[in-house]
């Protein structure tokens, strides 16, 4: 476990850097975690990450297929927004935990 | 030397060569779980799992019902062989399968192949196998990348930590 100071707040990671306590997370805990794992947030990237809380939070599995059918990006550019690993990456800055799903 | 560094996979070479929906769907779920995790990955089809990029066979993938021991009536009594040979109840067994994968969030194979190459996967075809059949390019799925020999494929299969997994 580590903590991260961000915009005044200390936050707790977990070993692979998610956050523990979801319900912390903020647009400047996002931009927080994401700087570490070296990303620049932009709007687009705010938005995937809002309906990924919306849609984590309504007790669904997040999968890659239900981001392409959101309406906010398709799935080539949520791979843009977020590469090499897009829905760990996205839940990562969307303070939700590790996604386990396969597809 | 460290010998405890970790070495992750880098890219992963996948061949499907059946052309169950289970074994075509088996090689695309891996193929396309290997691009979420940031492995590069390509998908090589022959013989018959070329049906899996076939468009006209493609989404119309059976399940056999017949010389499957592992397949079981719904509350797990055996599946008489018999009652597989019977009209309809393939077609039956496999709606029942495409139900259970689509509840998963699994998609039909056409769309698979679609989030595997916008993932950044590649599709080949083996050449042996499409000659075979007497198919050609135009038959095949248009995002197929191109039609392969073994040794291309082998080619493709270059890196140090590379794997190549036979479905």
């Amino acid at each position: 476990m580590k903590e991260l100071d961000i915009a005044g707040v200390t936050v707790k990671l977990d070993d692979e850097g998610y956050l523990i306590d979801s319900s912390q997370w903020n647009v400047d805990i996002a931009k927080g975690i994401a700087t570490q794992s070296g990303l620049e947030l932009t709007d687009k990237h705010i938005e995937v990450l809002k309906y990924l809380r919306d849609t984590f939070n309504a007790g669904e599995t997040l999968t890659i297929r239900k981001v392409g059918k959101s309406g906010i990006v398709n799935i080539k550019e949520f791979y843009k927004l977020f590469p090499k690993g897009p829905l760990k990456l996205s839940s990562k800055c969307a303070g939700l935990p590790k996604p386990t799903s396969c597809v | 030397m460290d010998n405890n560094e970790k070495k992750p996979l880098e890219k992963v070479c996948i061949i499907c060569a059946k052309g169950n929906l289970e074994d075509v769907m088996a090689a695309l779920i891996m193929a396309n779980g290997a691009v979420m995790e940031g492995i590069e990955a390509r998908l090589f089809f022959t013989f018959f799992g070329l049906d899996g990029i076939t468009k006209k066979y493609m989404n119309k993938l059976h399940t056999a019902t017949v010389g499957n021991p592992a397949m079981r009536m719904p509350g797990g009594l055996p599946f008489p062989t018999l009652l597989g040979a019977i009209p309809g109840v393939e077609a039956g067994v496999t709606a029942m399968m495409k139900k259970g994968m689509a509840k998963l969030d699994v998609p039909p194979v056409d769309e698979f192949l679609e989030m595997f190459t916008a993932g950044g996967g590649e599709v080949y075809a083996c050449k042996l196998a499409v000659e075979m059949f007497g198919l050609t390019k135009e038959d095949l799925w248009d995002d197929v990348q191109g039609i392969l020999t073994v040794g291309e494929f082998y080619e493709l299969c270059d890196g140090d930590r590379t794997q190549i997994i036979f479905t």
